[in-house]
């Protein structure tokens, strides 16, 4: 056995968490089609739902084929562990339970998917929890924003629909002196592109169902935490450092120490949520994480060859990505992403909203769909769909505005890409 | 074993180290059931260890089989441990320390727990030639490196092909 910390990534998106069945052998990592586990013993199972030994109870908290998935992304990640969940919108509930309660804050980039932010903006009042969105490039508004309620900040790495890179170190150093964890959503970038832990961030997370799974197939989440964060330094995270009544006054980090974080999310998350990821889901996104590595080489290259052909094309206003020279955040990709931008952006059609419309609807490569990170090019008019629901000044700090689309650029032949968009352009604006 | 010169612990010595390891003596632990000590030494006699409880406030009791003593010199003859585990605050580590490297000359190493640091005593133990291990804990450490923490989708950082590692 050999340290499996020097590994490099192409090893490590492979065999990270997996072993041969130890009972068959299989090389492949089998779907433990289960719901529950047998005991070995009365004092067994005893000890088992006291956390005081790790193992498998019921498959709503942990399932074999599932924990593989949740080692293989926490290691990419380079954190301590990882839980997986049935969507990336589950992910981020289940990382901010363990820090929020009524009347508490997530400070939160305003260049969020759309979703996210109806889901910040409205659905989690309903828990009384608020979120107070910041624009993340006037630092001295995100520092001002933090309150004595506020519990973490939250940002993507690089955001949805694309086109800006976070300055993630920035907001790590905000989040540092108020005591406070650094959530990084590292869906558009994965652990290929982006590291945020490097960066400073406490916890990650990601909708699996995109680049890491690639294939379109399953919706899933994850949450990875880094284990570094203090959860006892000051009374702001009573779930994690005072007594849990469910658990006899057991208190998580003082018991698991880095290991707190995740076995909540386990023991309470995943107990009382219930938004479990499902073997077969997990099987899927095990099957798509081998081949990361060459994606989302393939993925930046095709964005970078498609970005530069749209942004010289006189039919297109303008092309927010990240990737091309001249974008406001191109410098932040050495230091960010030193692997690329991504393969998210968007760009704007000249003839506005009608125009995207028939852009849209004239693809034949390109599909009209409300997902990314697919191995197939996608397109969507963001602000008639996935960004529908936010008023007019949220689309345009999303950037989401009515004469954008988005694209996902996929794996395909470049070449084709451009052709596609080139037919569709001329009949877009003839 | 290799003895590493400082406190990074290969993974391939961890587990050397808790492989060959049969006696721990813990120092500190507690008889509460909520404690985190407590969570250790329950899970390292059911893992097969012979665990020695030390704690003066408990001499007598028993504790998973095995009676507490109230220090390291009243440890029975027969039951010198491989590994002190010090559930001690920094600043009562070296007398510890020292204590267990006049006692028990075949001693493997010092364990201090999670958020235990005493670089002064580990530096002592090293000079004996006796692994010292700092802000660590040997549950967390055999769980993760003999496949349980993997249950939980933790980092385990073992990577293998063999059906047997």
């Amino acid at each position: 056995m050999s340290d499996g910390t020097s590994y490099g990534f192409d090893t490590l998106q492979i065999h990270a968490g997996a072993r041969p069945d130890s009972d068959t052998g299989a090389r492949q990592t089998p779907i433990y089609q289960t719901t529950a586990y047998v005991f070995r013993s009365a004092d067994h199972a005893a000890a088992l739902f006291n956390l005081q030994e790790v193992g498998y109870i019921y498959s709503r908290l942990t399932n074999p084929t599932v924990a593989v998935l949740a080692e293989r992304i926490s290691t990419l990640e380079g954190g301590i562990g990882g839980v997986c969940c049935s969507s990336g919108h589950a992910a981020q509930i289940m990382a901010l339970f363990p820090l929020m309660g009524p009347g508490l804050n997530v400070v939160s980039s305003n260049r969020l998917y759309g979703g996210t932010v109806t889901q910040f903006g409205r659905t989690i009042h309903r828990f009384g929890w608020s979120a107070k969105f910041v624009d993340t490039e006037n630092l001295e508004e995100v520092d001002a924003a933090v309150d004595e309620n506020t519990r973490a900040l939250f940002c993507e790495s690089i955001a949805n629909p694309g086109g800006y890179i976070t300055d993630i170190e920035a907001l790590a150093k905000i989040a540092d002196k108020h005591g406070l964890p650094l959530i990084v959503d590292n869906t558009s970038a994965t652990p290929f592109l982006c590291k945020p832990i490097d960066h400073g961030a406490t916890l990650i997370v990601h909708s699996t169902t995109k680049y890491l799974t690639g294939n379109g197939t399953v919706t899933g989440g994850a949450i990875v935490d880094s284990g570094i964060f203090d959860w006892s330094a000051n009374d702001k995270f009573p779930s994690l450092s005072q007594p849990e009544p469910a658990y006899h006054g057991l208190k998580f980090h003082e018991t698991f120490g880095p290991l707190a974080y995740m076995f909540h999310g386990i023991a309470v998350g995943l107990r009382d949520l219930g938004m479990t990821m499902n073997p077969q889901a997990a099987h899927y996104t095990l099957l798509g994480i081998e081949t990361l590595s060459l994606r989302m080489k393939k993925h930046v290259e095709n964005a970078e060859k498609v970005a530069a052909w749209l942004e010289k094309d006189p039919r297109v206003e303008s092309v927010t990505y990240a990737g091309l020279p001249s974008s406001p955040y191109y410098d932040r990709i050495a230091t960010v992403c030193p692997k690329g931008a991504g393969a998210l952006f968007t760009f704007a059609v000249k003839g506005g909203y009608e125009a995207c419309v028939k852009l849209v609807d004239s693809l034949e490569i390109f599909s009209h769909v409300a997902n990314l990170g697919d191995t197939r090019s996608l397109i969507i008019h963001s602000a008639s769909t996935t960004h529908r629901q936010l008023t007019p000044d949220q689309q345009r700090a999303a950037g989401a505005d009515p004469n954008v689309v988005r694209v996902s650029i996929g794996i395909e032949d470049p070449d084709d890409l451009i052709a596609d968009l080139d037919k569709a352009l001329t009949a877009a604006t003839s | 074993m290799d003895l590493p010169a400082n406190d990074e612990l290969s993974d391939y010595q961890y587990r050397q180290l808790l492989t060959k390891t049969k006696c721990f003596a813990c120092v500190g632990v507690s008889a509460n059931p909520l404690r985190p000590s407590y969570f250790v030494i329950r899970y390292l006699a059911l893992a097969g260890y012979r665990v020695i409880p030390v704690n003066p406030a408990h001499a007598g009791k028993t504790l998973f089989g095995e009676q507490v003593v109230a220090d390291l010199a009243s440890i029975p003859k027969g039951a010198e441990p491989d590994i002190v585990d010090i559930f001690r605050r920094p600043k009562e580590v070296p007398a510890i320390v020292e204590e267990a490297l006049s006692l028990f000359p075949n001693l493997i190493a010092v364990w201090m727990q999670i958020g235990i640091k005493c670089p002064e005593a580990a530096t002592l133990a090293r000079s004996k030639n006796v692994i010292a291990i700092q802000d660590r804990c040997p549950k967390i450490e055999r769980q993760r490196l003999f496949g349980e923490l993997r249950m939980a989708g933790f980092n385990t950082r073992v990577i293998s092909s063999r059906l047997k590692i």
